[in-house]
């Protein structure tokens, strides 16, 4: 057992559930063949690249280039609630283009920050805009009567809201529930500031967070106050299942709201043949 | 010249035959064809590392700005820190020349992967600080257009340092300096850990520290592999390759009380290619010795240290190769996912791993009981004698548990204060140390990478002051002693 067969290698794959092929391209010839292309007189190789590539260019000029200014590869606020997401059409070109021409990569760089900036700008606590309700809003003079009322109950779904942003949140000493289901941008780390609440929260809900995981879920055992915890439809988290059962014993007192503890059980042969002799003949 | 390359990479029977006729019955592999010659015209172009005589292209550039011996998480990060802070884009050209592409036995990925911000030295608490930003906005500062963003795993479950009787008292003054620094630290009684943590054996406890924000674990590999995508779409240049000579030229000088110094400059690295005596020679302005564990004998190769003992000649560059073994267990009815990663005063430790009762942990040996670093064997006897007792009693549930894998890795020890060396070397003028973080220098990777390319590029630390740091205290025999356990 001593050999170097428990090299780390071997131990990631099986524990840690690391995709193979997502980091296998990343090592090796392919990517130090794109090093090589955009390192060694990659402005002189351009117009020879085109020229050359006689019949790709042919299969190229059939897609239509759908350039959707605000959205790009990385994350379009799409994307953001569905984490598998969808290549958008024409995708190619626009990667070709980033490939070949230095200018096409900056500006393409560029928008991806102005797009973190505006999610980064909404987080920034500007007094009236961030209580301001939707629709139809309470008029000032009603907000500054409010202001010595302690809040009781948050419900900021489907917000914008991301680390600097709980900074309003956290200030609220007396938060008794909070709803933060189909937040985008809640994160593991967003869960591991939640401790500063643990006195008065009682009710916590991140149903539907795309990026929440089993490590964020962990950092909740400061809220020893917490009598109902929805973690429901979390797609980050791998085996939804076993989490809710740890963190059912992480929170004895807490009611947690998950995944049905079956889910990820494979049915039986027997109850999968007698679903099957079950199932209605179309009349 | 065109017309040169053209008959070498075509023959002329291609030319004679005409294109697109087949005769004799022999097939016409069109695309080998056409990418062969591709590969000779776009080596003719300028730019190219074009050689009539032979292909050169698995070697490394002839000359380049910097070259940064090592390519694992702090090479990196100088790269990358050097590519975002340059004045103009593509002003600086970085070659990164690593030996070992597989990063088999880089201290990097066989790390555990813990961050944390409680220790006692403020500069070690704001690199800390600083890398966890980085950490937490990794998809910010590495965004490659097209790629998918980054997940580095992050655990947010903290550290949980325990404390006997005789280190109480430095216990709570590193708390107070901690949260001076913005770390969010609290301390807990005995009776406070038993509440929190009843599956803790508070025995011989007198004090612990807890961090309650940005400090965690998480997957060292994917940070590597983040900041190595990034930095190619940077466009900095990588290699594989060891570091065999530096060609220095040096300068004798006289202090005004008389004494003599020799300043040396390297001016070409000599980068061997694996499996082969061919080597090139790199010219380049400035070297930065990220070599992790083998960074003293990069050091040797460039002159450091030697020279009669005492003086700064004769001053080494004390970082060694020390081999740190980690074990994979499982314990059914272990701690559960509250679990931070505990160390014991004995300096046993451990943290959780997924969701199935699976732990990792270890204890570094004593002094006296150092294991041969030769090469990266586990030795099981080690857990069983020396990890397992105090494990054991320090969490009963631990008494049962079975050792589902071990492995082993290298700390970049410094023998001198088991803290790292920053900045330029007083005698080889243009080398710049990053190493020696002696097991803490994953945690605090981007926020030295952001550090030595601001010396490099300004000539001194702008945002972190690192000047404890410097190879002079080596000399000069200035500790900086950090009063934690790493």
């Amino acid at each position: 057992m001593g050999s170097r067969a428990c090299g780390p290698r071997e131990r990631a794959q099986p524990i840690r559930g690391r995709d193979p092929a997502a980091w296998a391209g990343s090592r090796g010839a392919g990517e130090s063949g794109t090093c090589k292309e955009r390192g060694f007189g990659r402005g002189w190789q351009k117009n020879w690249d085109l020229r050359s590539k006689g019949r790709e260019l042919k299969s190229l000029s059939l897609v239509t280039p759908v350039w959707n200014g605000g959205t790009s590869g990385i994350r379009g606020l799409s994307r953001a609630v569905d984490p598998e997401g969808s290549q958008w059409k024409g995708r190619t070109l626009l990667q070709f283009l980033t490939h070949r021409f230095y200018d096409v990569e900056a500006m393409r760089e560029y928008l991806l920050q102005k797009q973190v900036l505006k999610v980064q700008q909404k987080n920034r606590f500007q007094d009236k805009e961030w209580m301001r309700p939707h629709g139809r809003g309470l008029s000032s003079g009603e907000l500054w009567k409010l202001q010595e009322v302690p809040i009781e109950a948050v419900d900021a779904s489907g917000c914008a809201i991301n680390y600097q942003g709980l900074d309003n949140l956290l200030a609220l000493k007396e938060l008794q529930s909070l709803s933060l289901q189909r937040c985008p941008h809640m994160d593991d780390w967003c869960l591991s500031r939640l401790y500063q609440l643990a006195d008065s929260l009682q009710e916590l809900s991140l149903a539907g967070c795309p990026r929440i995981s089993e490590r964020g879920l962990a950092c909740l055992h400061h809220l020893q106050n917490l009598r109902r915890l929805n973690i429901s439809d979390l797609p980050a988290v791998s085996n939804p299942g076993l989490t809710q059962i740890l963190v059912e014993e992480m929170l004895p007192n807490c009611e947690v709201l998950g995944a049905d503890w079956a889910q990820g059980l494979k049915l039986g042969p027997e109850e999968q043949s007698r679903d099957t002799a079950r199932s209605p003949i179309p009349a | 010249m065109l017309r040169r390359a053209l008959r070498l990479g075509l023959g002329p029977g291609l030319l004679g035959r005409g294109l697109g006729t087949h005769r004799g019955g022999s097939t016409l592999d069109w695309d080998e064809k056409v990418s062969e010659i591709k590969k000779k015209i776009q080596s003719v172009l300028p730019g190219g590392a074009w050689n009539p005589l032979y292909d050169t292209s698995h070697l490394p550039p002839e000359r380049a700005d910097v070259v940064i011996v090592g390519g694992g998480v702090l090479g990196l990060s100088v790269a990358y820190w050097l590519k975002r802070l340059e004045k103009r884009r593509g002003a600086i050209r970085v070659l990164v020349v690593e030996r070992d592409h597989t990063y088999s036995q880089a201290s990097t990925v066989l790390s555990v992967g813990g961050i944390h911000q409680q220790f006692s030295l403020p500069e070690n608490i704001r690199l800390s600080l600083f890398s966890v930003e980085f950490l937490r906005n990794i998809n910010e500062y590495l965004a490659v257009v097209d790629d998918p963003p980054l997940d580095i795993r992050f655990n947010p479950s903290g550290y949980l340092f325990l404390a006997s009787e005789e280190g109480a008292a430095v216990m709570e003054s590193n708390v107070k300096v901690q949260r001076q620094e913005g770390a969010k630290v609290c301390l807990m009684s005995p009776e406070q850990l038993r509440k929190k943590f009843p599956w803790i054996n508070t025995e011989g406890v007198a004090l612990a520290s807890y961090g309650l924000e940005n400090e965690g674990w998480f997957d060292p590999w994917c940070l590597l592999q983040g900041l190595r995508r990034k930095v190619q779409s940077m466009g900095v240049l990588f290699c594989q390759g060891e570091v065999t000579r530096f060609v220095s030229s040096s300068n004798h000088l006289e202090t005004a009380s008389g004494e003599k110094m020799t300043l040396k400059r390297i001016h070409e690295v000599h980068v061997k290619v694996d499996h082969s005596q061919e080597y090139q020679p790199v010219e380049c302005a400035i070297v930065v010795n990220a070599a992790g564990a083998w960074s003293g004998r990069v050091a040797e190769l460039a002159g450091v240290g030697k020279g009669p003992p005492g003086t700064l000649h004769g001053t080494r560059l004390p970082v060694e190769p020390r081999k740190r073994y980690v074990y994979l267990w499982h314990c059914p009815q272990g701690p559960g996912l509250e679990a931070p990663l505990v160390t014991d005063p004995s300096g046993a430790y451990f943290r959780r791993e997924g969701l199935g009762n699976n732990y990792v942990g270890s204890c570094s040996p004593a002094e006296e009981e150092e294991p041969d670093p030769g090469n990266l064997e586990v030795d099981h006897g080690f857990f069983q004698e020396k990890v397992w007792p105090h494990l054991a009693r320090r969490v009963p549930a631990f008494e049962t548990l079975k050792v589902q894998s071990a492995w082993a890795g290298y700390y970049d020890y410094n023998t001198f204060d088991q803290n790292g060396v920053v900045g330029p070397h007083p005698l080889v003028v243009n080398m710049y140390f990053a190493t020696g973080f002696s097991g803490h220098g994953l945690q605090q990777a981007p926020a030295v990478g952001r550090a030595v390319a601001e010396m490099m590029l300004e000539g001194h630390f702008q945002t972190i002051d690192l000047s404890p740091f410097l190879f002079s205290r080596f000399y000069l025999g200035e500790k900086a002693w950090e009063y934690c356990v790493s």
